[in-house]
């Protein structure tokens, strides 16, 4: 699936975008995944009240299901307007 | 229904013109129509030079497109305009507009204030404050924006 980073997320694990392979069931497997991989991934996932995650392209929560989704998206709180 | 999200500058005049001759157009009744433009502004301490706004291309638009939809049926509105650039801007620049046409204003100032609310928290932009040092701080969200969509729940 092809995850995608925003704002300080991106700057914090360094790439807007990448293409993972992974078994992770949900999303919260995903970001443990993610996080035992790298420093920089563990600082960017290190506190999940400060990150919203959208899946296809919706906004989610971290305990959905990975089944079938083929973009995740990962993200601070929206500051449009 | 129109939504733009884009980089380009946008004419207030020429948008609001647009969206009261396409109201003409298509026969509606409106008596009402508000329009709201945010402009980006200076921090307070002034060294603030640019305003750089990211966003997630492909699903702003389509967040954009649910919470307008969420608006029209909410309220009754004959049409719904939103812009909303990104990209680099400076203070005094427009950032973005939203425009409501209703019958009656009740309908057409509460769906703007809708959309206001919810364009600030649920549609993907970050803002990034860039000082004069080239250095930058993305703007944290408020407890008061999320405090702003409860009153519509």
């Amino acid at each position: 699936m092809d995850v995608l980073y925003f704002a300080w997320v991106r700057e914090r694990i360094g790439l807007p975008k990448e293409r993972i392979e992974t078994d992770a069931e949900n999303v919260r497997d995903l970001v443990a995944e993610l996080s035992a991989r790298d420093l920089r991934y563990a600082a960017a996932f290190a506190d999940l009240s400060a990150l919203r995650v959208a899946l296809d392209q919706d906004l989610s929560d971290f305990d959905a299901s990975l089944d079938g989704v083929r973009e995740v998206a990962f993200f601070p709180p929206m500051t449009g307007g | 229904m129109r939504i733009a999200v884009q980089d380009d500058r946008f004419d207030l005049g020429e948008e609001s013109q647009r969206f009261m001759a396409d109201i003409v157009a298509v026969g509606a009744n409106s008596g009402a129509i508000v329009t709201f433009t945010g402009v980006v502004r200076g921090s307070d301490s002034g060294d603030m030079v640019a305003m750089e706004i990211e966003h997630y291309p492909g699903m702003t638009e389509r967040a954009i497109e649910q919470i307008t939809q969420e608006a029209v049926q909410r309220w009754s509105l004959a049409d719904v305009l939103v812009i909303h650039r990104h990209g680099r801007l400076t203070p005094g620049e427009q950032i973005m507009m939203v425009a409501t046409a209703a019958r009656h204003r009740s309908d057409a100032f509460e769906a703007a204030e809708y959309l206001m609310d919810y364009l600030k928290s649920r549609a993907p932009f970050w803002k990034k404050e860039m000082r004069q040092d080239g250095e930058g701080a993305w703007v944290e969200a408020k407890d008061s924006d999320e405090d702003a969509l409860a009153r519509w729940d």
